[in-house]
């Protein structure tokens, strides 16, 4: 999968997710950035990044995750 | 996968596409707020759905907007588990139920606390009932295998302690408790034999609901089977242990609209606003087939068939529902003599008219109707729930009677009952010998009631059907089924003639006559084939042999559409006057009118009830149709006239 198809669907995501369309996805982007992401929209966010990709995240793959551009590649390596 | 059906909430119809847009405009316009929610809620949401809604019922309520008639309830939340998770998805769900609700959350694991310190959170907040969400991972269920004594300790130990939460809350504020029974973790220990041993997680937690529903019995405060929600969807979907893990939530994400709305149903039902009332279609509904059509032979009902097995447990719900106080009525689009045959007549119906409080069986729009049963009853529209095989009439209701509940039915009618019961419209806190006798109460042998003035703007509805027509001239792909349509046909039929495949072929190839196959297509889907015409030349004129129409499409305006499109065909080919035929029978009593309906002149009328009718065709006057017209097939009149190339 590309990593504009990788963006293009995350920034759907986000925009459901946080209910915000304004959000600009980007590899810096992290959660001090974004008024709504708490940790329990943390999950949610992961949550609908695993329905939309059809994946699976342990809790240890997603913890260790920094800001966008470290998820996108997440989903890069785990992608079919 | 089955279990779509409760995960997805799959007899709620799906969410509009700009759902999102409808919630932030809910916050910007505060104009009858509370409605506009609870329709916006009476769809499938899914967790983000539920969220936005929560967001905009939020936001209003902090502006201090009214969101009245949502009735106000509040819920203080004590949980071993991350509440916030459930509380947007409650708030949501509580306005598809006609509830304010307004959450009051313990700190997290703080269970004990908040119920025994009377100035706890919950305590002070007034609450109307406290929902006690504490699975097993929050009760001292200490695993004792083979140890039947400690095993008992341990039972009766979790249950004190749910005593004490309950106690506690009793003393140090007005509010009920909603008690959860505790859904089985799935691994085992021994296998089968878990079942078997005393003091297994398997045995412990079986004895634990067992005593909590006992405990709640002939109390005030209520019981929430969690466990047998989430035995309902599958405990392996259910237990998510990297949710759990990652952040504390009590199940699968996929289960919270559900969870949700069970909490949501109790709170409803609290406060009185549970369903009396199920009105049931007939035709593929209650039976399998068209009984104006098929006949009393021809309907499905019964043993032996899968088809007529599926409808039997429709009405055995629906008979179950009777007996636990739910009134039964029939709205039916049939003629009330025939459609009250099967129950008369049909061997293998349990369903009879002494079960149904009223029995309308007409040709009216169903939103109609079902206002002159609430009426009759004395129920409110929102005491009643309405079973329907066909997406267009429950469309219409939902359109015209929002307050009837319609659930959405999968195209398998093995799973109408499931679906029926999956919806949890009716809902109880308490069982009384009152409720027994309440059907009985309201039995008056199906009686007919009259109707009141149309229940609403049909035209409107039609046009957002986006129904699009397709005319044909006969041609031998659409043999089969035309010669179909011409030998069942009974009800919408003028002349009822009957026609061979041979004789079908006739008309298609003979130059002296018109022939309109019509297909019909809407916003729910393909119909197929639904009206079959023959006219025959004489001269100038077209005696109209045989239209017939599939009852489906009834009260849509196909017939006033087909009749435009004959005007059209007959200008193009000199045609100057339609002469019609009424030919009665049992079954066509629906049609007498449809001549004189479509502005026809009378000719004649015969001693038996035959009359012919005409219409000139210049001075027709035509109308505006929500139908969109498309033809095929028909050959240019003047090259070869009235000929019909495939």
């Amino acid at each position: 999968m590309t990593t504009d198809i990788i963006y293009a669907k995350l920034t759907d995501i986000f925009h459901d997710v946080f209910d915000d369309d304004s959000i600009v996805v980007t590899p810096q982007l992290t959660a001090d950035d974004v008024d709504e992401w708490d940790s329990l929209a943390h999950v949610r966010l992961v949550l609908a990044v695993e329905k939309k990709f059809s994946l699976k995240f342990s809790a240890a793959e997603v913890g260790r995750l920094k800001n966008v551009g470290e998820f996108a590649s997440l989903i890069q390596a785990k992608a079919p | 996968m089955s279990n779509d059906l409760y995960s997805r909430l799959a007899w709620l119809p799906v969410a509009p596409d700009d759902f999102a847009q409808q919630c932030r405009r809910l916050a910007d316009e505060p104009v009858e707020l509370g409605k506009r929610a609870q329709r916006l809620a009476l769809h499938a949401l899914d967790e983000n759905h539920l969220h936005k809604l929560a967001k905009a019922l939020n936001k209003a309520r902090d502006a201090g907007h009214s969101l009245a008639p949502l009735t106000p309830f509040r819920l203080g939340i004590i949980s071993n588990s991350t509440s916030h998770f459930i509380v947007p998805a409650l708030v949501a769900s509580a306005a598809r139920h006609g509830v304010a609700l307004e959450c009051i959350e313990a700190d997290f694991d703080q269970v004990m606390q908040a119920a025994l310190a009377p100035d706890s959170s919950i305590n002070q907040a007034r609450c109307d009932a406290v929902l006690v969400a504490i699975d097993h991972r929050g009760l001292p269920l200490a695993v004792t295998p083979g140890d039947a004594q400690a095993a008992e300790q341990t039972v009766h130990g979790a249950l004190a302690h749910l005593d004490m939460i309950r106690n506690g809350l009793r003393a140090h504020s007005n509010a009920i408790c909603i008690l959860q029974t505790v859904p089985l973790p799935v691994e085992s220990t021994f296998g089968s034999f878990d079942a078997v041993l005393p003091g297994t997680t398997r045995h412990l937690v079986d004895a634990v609901n067992r005593g909590i529903a006992l405990s709640v019995a002939g109390t005030e405060d209520q019981l929430l089977d969690v466990a047998h929600l989430a035995a309902t969807v599958g405990l392996a979907h259910w237990h998510d242990a990297t949710l759990w893990n990652m952040a504390k939530l009590p199940f699968a994400s996929a289960f919270l609209p559900l969870y949700a709305d069970h909490v949501c149903r109790l709170v409803a039902a609290l406060r009185g606003k549970s369903r009396k009332c199920l009105i049931l279609d007939l035709d593929n509904t209650v039976w399998g087939g068209v009984i104006g059509d098929d006949g009393l032979e021809g309907i499905v009902i019964g043993q032996g068939d899968a088809t007529g097995e599926a409808h039997l447990q429709v009405q055995r719900t629906a008979l179950t529902l009777r007996d636990r106080g739910v009134v039964l009525a029939v709205s039916s689009k049939n003629t009330d003599e025939i459609a009250r045959q099967p129950f008369r007549k049909h061997p293998e119906m349990l369903l009879r008219e002494d079960h149904l409080a009223v029995f309308q069986a007409n040709w009216n729009d169903k939103a109609t109707n079902i206002k002159a049963i609430a009426e009759e009853l004395s129920l409110g529209l929102d005491s009643m729930v309405f079973l329907d095989d066909n997406p267009v009439e429950r469309g219409l209701v939902r359109r015209m009677l929002p307050q009837v509940a319609v659930p959405e039915l999968p195209d398998d009618p093995a799973l109408y009952a499931r679906t029926l019961l999956a919806a949890g419209y009716f809902e109880a806190i308490a069982f009384s010998g009152e409720d027994r006798q309440r059907a009985e109460f309201y039995q008056d042998n199906a009686r007919r009631v009259t109707l009141q003035k149309q229940a609403g703007d049909v035209d409107a509805y039609l046009v957002s059907l986006n129904m699009q027509m397709t005319l044909q001239p006969f041609d031998d792909t659409g043999r089969a089924r035309i010669a179909q349509l011409i030998n069942k046909s009974n009800q919408f039929n003028l002349t009822t003639r009957r026609y061979t495949e041979a004789e079908v072929a006739a008309a298609q190839h003979d130059p002296e006559a018109f022939t309109l196959q019509v297909r019909l297509a809407d916003a729910f889907g393909d119909n197929g084939m639904i009206s079959v015409i023959i006219c025959r030349r004489d001269q100038d004129d077209w005696d109209i042999d045989t239209w017939l129409m599939s009852c489906r499409v009834l009260g849509r305006k196909v017939e006033v559409a087909v009749l435009q499109e004959l005007l059209t065909q007959a200008r193009t080919r000199g045609i100057r006057r339609l002469v019609g035929r009424y030919l009665p029978t049992e079954k066509n009593k629906l049609v007498e009118d449809h001549y004189a309906k479509l502005g026809f002149t009378l000719l004649a009328r015969q001693p038996d009830g035959a009359s012919s009718w005409e219409l000139e065709v210049e001075s027709a006057p035509t109308a505006d149709l929500p139908i969109a017209v498309h033809r095929s097939g028909f050959a240019s009149p003047v090259e070869t006239p009235a000929s019909a190339p495939a």
